[in-house]
């Protein structure tokens, strides 16, 4: 039988302990938040909070939010809790969306993260036994990193891959034998693809399960690719900011993430308001970091929309799950004054037969939004009739307004024409902001 | 008897059907007929070549979204009202024509018609029963 947690006393510890032990280090990390960070120190001091007022996590709700405009405004190292000389590694956002965010490590810190993905990864069902494929991005991203991390921590044989070249990745998973492949969902329906183009069959691919995550997916993603490789696909979720992957993982249920609380403190808020919102509800997710040395954040506003439960887990963990993120705020683009998710349009997609592979392109021509979405056709549905290719066109547009409310112009591409950096798809391209 | 069409996906940049002739004629690929239809976005291309397993290897290689369409080629002679002639055994036979395109014989006083019909068995038998030569794979070779 298969080793079920990587660190049973922390996953499986009750509740109210749980919530003990967060109250302890909270007090801690603020106190040394407080005293190292002047940042921050000053965000409290003009909310008039002292360090001692933050007794347990009941006084969470007092402290200040950082938000990225913060991480950005004290770039590079003034969020920065611990002299340099104690740190050991920096990791970086891609910047895509203009504001880069660099997070510092000391060895301490590294050593969590990456138990935090060896806890992702052995919920997973990896074992020692496992070959653990890492084909996220190696470098400043921490995707590669993290999961590269905590595969040496199960003791799993890693392929350290980082992202790209299909070719040599679908050679060392088929001559090696991986078990465990670990990169973005939609770099992992590519690799898909790509098997199945050379006549893989799901039962001819040695994988047995996927980590997948620093993008969002939907469910229609996960059973695409769940069937393509003959997988279970399992989500993680982190962010730079708050270390990397592994701030939260998906059990066998398959049914949210985990939040590794001993770690990190999960809220969900009114993203208008700031007001703390009760269990269930539905709002922006905010984390509190509990014992970073370097880079701690306490109640960093992550943009994504997400709601939070405490309902009992089959797999017997007890930390509370966050479910699969609905979008980033970040990510909502308002096109014509109507909120548009790059997500739905995903949810589309699957539903109508089509591979999850698009891009958003929006636009303003004479004061007016231009809304057009290009999808790639797979070989099965190219035809040589122009006419059925145009009909194809207003049909999925047709579902798409009847998804969003708003009529976006649909042009089908030829497959793989569309743009992936590392791995990650770019899906939203939006010439207003040029302007 | 069907003779085999490669359809190609087109689009609509600079260079996008440059760069597919070159990669045909890289590889020593020759075109018999060829025939495009475009839209504002994209456009099909349709080519009868005189190999076209290699046609379709090395542009699948290359990257391109490609079909096999069967279509229906028939000989006519090269005179006012021929054309009218096979149209009109098929009008009758009630096969409706999706798109066609023609093509000179070099040699010989012919021309040769590509349709692209839903039912070939029955396009082909209405023609060869009016009297028209069909022609095949081995004729496209021999072209």
């Amino acid at each position: 039988m298969a080793q079920k947690y990587y660190q049973k006393e922390i996953e499986t510890m009750p509740v109210e302990e749980m919530k003990k032990l967060q109250s302890e280090k909270l007090v801690k990390q603020v106190k040394h938040v407080y005293d190292n960070v002047e940042y921050y120190r000053n965000l409290m001091d003009e909310k008039g909070v002292k360090p001692e007022d933050i007794k347990g996590i009941d006084d969470l709700y007092k402290l200040p939010f950082l938000s990225k405009a913060d991480l950005r405004d004290a770039y590079p190292y003034g969020l920065l809790a611990k002299p340099l000389s104690e740190c050991v590694r920096i990791q970086s956002t891609s910047g895509t969306t203009g504001r880069r965010v660099v997070a510092f490590y000391t060895q301490h810190d590294v050593d969590l993260w990456e138990d935090c993905c060896a806890r992702a990864i052995v919920a997973a069902g990896g074992t020692k036994e496992d070959v653990c494929q890492v084909a996220y991005g190696y470098g400043l991203f921490t995707g590669g990193p993290g999961l590269n991390g905590g595969s040496h921590k199960v003791g799993c044989l890693t392929l350290p891959m980082s992202s790209g070249n299909t070719e040599r990745q679908i050679q060392f998973m088929t001559d090696l034998k991986a078990t465990i492949l670990c990169c973005t969902p939609s770099y992992a329906a590519y690799i898909g693809e790509s098997l199945k183009e050379q006549g893989y069959k799901p039962e001819d691919i040695p994988l047995k399960a996927g980590i997948f995550g620093a993008e969002p997916w939907t469910e229609e993603m996960r059973q695409s690719i769940q069937n393509t490789l003959g997988i279970k696909a399992y989500d993680i979720y982190g962010l730079t900011e708050t270390s990397g992957p592994g701030v939260s993982f998906e059990c066998s249920e398959q049914t949210g993430m985990h939040v590794n609380e001993d770690h990190f403190i999960a809220e969900i808020i009114d993203p208008d308001t700031g007001e703390v919102l009760p269990e269930g509800s539905k709002g922006e997710l905010v984390f509190t970091s509990l014992d970073k040395e370097a880079f701690p954040l306490l109640r960093y506003r992550t943009r994504d929309i997400c709601v939070l439960s405490r309902k009992k887990c089959s797999c017997g963990r007890t930390l509370i799950k966050m479910a699969k993120p609905m979008g980033r705020t970040d990510d909502m683009l308002i096109i014509r004054g109507v909120n548009v998710f790059p997500s739905q349009i995903e949810t589309v997609l699957l539903k109508e037969g089509y591979e999850p592979n698009y891009q958003i392109v929006v636009d303003r021509v004479n004061n007016n939004d231009t809304f057009e979405v290009n999808v790639e056709m797979t070989a099965d549905q190219f035809t040589d009739k122009v006419g059925d290719i145009l009909s194809m066109e207003k049909s999925l547009a047709e579902a798409m307004k009847t998804m969003l409310g708003i009529n976006p112009k649909v042009h089908l591409v030829a497959p793989k024409s569309i743009a992936r950096s590392e791995g990650k798809a770019v899906r939203v391209i939006d010439k207003r902001k040029l302007i | 008897m069907a003779i085999k069409q490669l359809t190609i996906f087109v689009e609509n940049k600079q260079g996008a059907l440059v760069s597919i002739t070159d990669t045909l004629a890289d590889n020593n690929v020759n075109i018999r007929a060829l025939s495009i239809a475009e839209t504002e976005d994209f456009g099909i291309l349709r080519l009868i070549v005189n190999n076209e397993e290699l046609a379709e290897k090395t542009l699948k290689d290359a990257g391109y979204l490609i079909k096999i369409t069967d279509v229906v080629g028939v000989k006519i002679g090269d005179a006012p009202g021929k054309l009218s002639q096979a149209l009109s055994v098929l009008d009758k036979a009630n096969i409706n024509t999706e798109y066609l395109y023609a093509f000179m014989a070099r040699t010989e006083k012919h021309a040769y018609v590509v349709l692209r019909v839903e039912d070939i068995a029955t396009a082909e038998n209405a023609l060869e029963d009016a009297g028209f030569h069909l022609i095949t794979e081995a004729d496209i070779c021999k072209l």
